[in-house]
């Protein structure tokens, strides 16, 4: 059974925050909602778990008590310790009084913060934080786990532990979905979906959106040159240019476009459609 | 092109803490340098003492050719991560009142902000947010420009857009320090300066940085039983993509181990990627 959205459509006033909008979250995968500010990945994780209510569409969601999810901030009791937090939680899930204990001394192992046990949750370095929220999340072992930039501002060291914990919840079996604004981590998803003002632009696996980009993507020399079309962007030093009927202007020489430059297409070309 | 700002042997304790440990980091004109490192590594410390907003406990600090001051200051533009605009004011007030304040009062408004004049800086989008502090920041064309997360929380495409902005800044003469947790915004420097407890740790290109680092990658049926067997043997692994978990870790082991547990398995041997030589290099700095 796959969970998700499908078709969903989302209304603040009169604004639309999504439009049409499909999230398949398969279970043992991760699929990663990727967009700027303002693009309706946090509207789209919370009509997956039912804080919204969607205008339009399909949710396929298990049970409340199947779901964890941490929202952008926060996601833990500041005023708590550790293991308060832990405490708390399980009973908010209905642990079984007997699983409590081996479950909770699981997370603390898993979460690396069986040292900080005893810190209030608001004392707690950035990174700590996310990965107690993220620990709370799982300690019901829930079907669905739906994270809301659970990395951003986090360092590289973090940032990679808190994968470990994401990559370990899928890897038994869990449906995981994870917003977030780092292209890298879209490019390790099992599936992807690119979100830019409540629309899909572009949607699947990494390499079937790589595979994907229409014309011909080339590279110029940088160093004081105007854009050499208004289909380019800078990677480093140099120019990326992207020519959509596959057409490169002179001095651009053709290029293997990579994921990131995949995802920078798809935003231009939607772009162009708007 | 000159150095503009330069810290030779800089350190500075607080009490028994040692912030900033002997570093060295020297910003030229043209070039934009990476400043990377965990939270408490020493980035902003070390950004404090080059602007002269904290006395070293020891070493040298120049900027522009002498000690830092309120007047070389003024040749510095500063964007933080918290942007440091007025929300309640509109872009154009914004823009006159940073423009007077730096004695330029008169100064145009760029085409790349001029859009949004009217409206409300709290009430923009964040990209449009950033490319307006950018504007502002550079509205005294400073020769030292210095980003604090400059796109953090933006998507791609305004990434790309913001950055044609600070390589442009560059491309002009503009020595350029930006600070990230980013992986993908430090690739776009042209070199890296990596800080672990107070110390330099590792500098150079980010092709110099990766080194001869590499992971190994498993590509099999079951990632996810390969995982949990990686990860319960202590194995930095992550999931990739459908079928693969990517470990940092000796390819061979690794392949042994998940033979011996009876899992079919390729094991290659890939570079390692910058986020991946940066985790490597501050947990273990020796």
């Amino acid at each position: 059974m796959s969970w998700g959205l499908e078709d969903v459509r989302v209304s603040y006033g009169r604004r639309v925050a999504l439009h049409a909008v499909t999230v398949p979250v398969d279970p043992g995968r991760v699929t990663v909602v990727v967009g700027g500010d303002g693009a309706g990945k946090s509207t789209c994780l919370k009509a997956m778990v039912g804080l919204l209510q969607p205008e339009a569409g399909t949710v396929r969601r298990p049970a409340k008590e199947h779901i964890g999810y941490v929202p952008s901030t926060a996601g833990l009791y500041a005023d708590l310790t550790v293991q308060e937090n832990l405490d708390f939680s399980a009973v908010a899930y209905r642990l079984p009084a007997g699983r409590r204990g081996p479950r909770e001394a699981e997370i603390l192992e898993r979460t690396g913060l069986a040292q900080a046990r005893d810190r209030l949750g608001g004392q707690l370095s950035g990174g700590m934080q996310r990965k107690l929220a993220v620990g709370l999340a799982l300690l019901h072992s829930p079907e669905l786990l739906v994270l809301d930039e659970p990395t951003t501002g986090v360092d590289p060291v973090s940032r990679m532990e808190l994968w470990r914990l994401i990559s370990g919840a899928a890897a038994l079996g869990t449906a995981v979905a994870v917003a977030t604004t780092y292209v890298n981590e879209a490019a390790r998803a099992a599936s992807v979906v690119l979100l830019e003002a409540g629309r899909v632009l572009a949607s699947g696996s990494p390499e079937a959106i790589l595979r994907s980009v229409p014309g011909a993507v080339g590279t110029a020399r940088g160093g004081g040159t105007a854009r050499p079309t208004p289909l380019s962007w800078r990677r480093g030093p140099d120019w990326r240019v992207w020519a959509p009927a596959g057409d490169l202007p002179a001095g651009a020489t053709k290029t293997d476009p990579d994921f990131e430059d995949a995802v920078v297409v798809a935003e231009l070309a939607g772009e162009r459609g708007r | 092109m000159d150095v503009l700002a330069e810290a030779r042997q800089v350190t500075m304790r607080f009490g028994a803490f040692t912030a900033v440990d002997a570093a060295d980091l020297a910003i030229t004109g043209g070039e934009v340098v990476g400043l990377l490192g965990a939270n408490g590594a020493g980035k902003t410390t070390l950004i404090r003492l080059l602007l002269g907003l904290l006395e070293p406990s020891d070493g040298i600090v120049r900027l522009f050719g002498s000690a830092p001051s309120a007047a070389t200051r003024r040749r510095v533009g500063y964007v933080p991560q918290t942007l440091g605009l007025y929300v309640d004011l509109t872009v154009a007030e914004n823009w006159s009142f940073t423009t007077a304040a730096f004695g330029y009062a008169g100064t145009v408004l760029p085409e790349t902000i001029a859009a949004w004049r009217g409206e409300l800086v709290g009430a923009l989008p964040l990209g449009a947010q950033r490319q307006v502090a950018f504007a502002v920041a550079l509205s005294h064309r400073p020769e030292l420009l210095v980003l604090d997360e400059p796109t953090s929380g933006v998507g791609p495409l305004g990434a790309a857009r913001l950055w044609e902005q600070i390589r442009q800044a560059a491309d002009g003469g503009a020595g350029v320090l930006v600070t990230t947790h980013n992986m993908e915004e430090a690739q776009e420097c042209d070199r890296l300066v990596v800080m672990a407890d107070g110390r330099v740790v590792a500098r150079g290109t980010t092709a110099e940085i990766i080194g001869g680092r590499t992971v190994a990658e498993v590509r099999c049926d079951d990632a996810g039983r390969a995982f949990a067997l990686l990860d319960a043997e202590g194995f930095p692994a992550q999931l990739e993509g459908r079928n693969g978990v990517r470990v940092a870790g000796p390819a061979a082991a690794i392949a042994d181990l998940l033979a011996s547990k009876g899992l079919t398995a390729a094991v290659d041997v890939a570079g390692a990627n910058l986020e991946e030589a940066f985790v490597a290099i501050v947990t273990d700095p020796a």
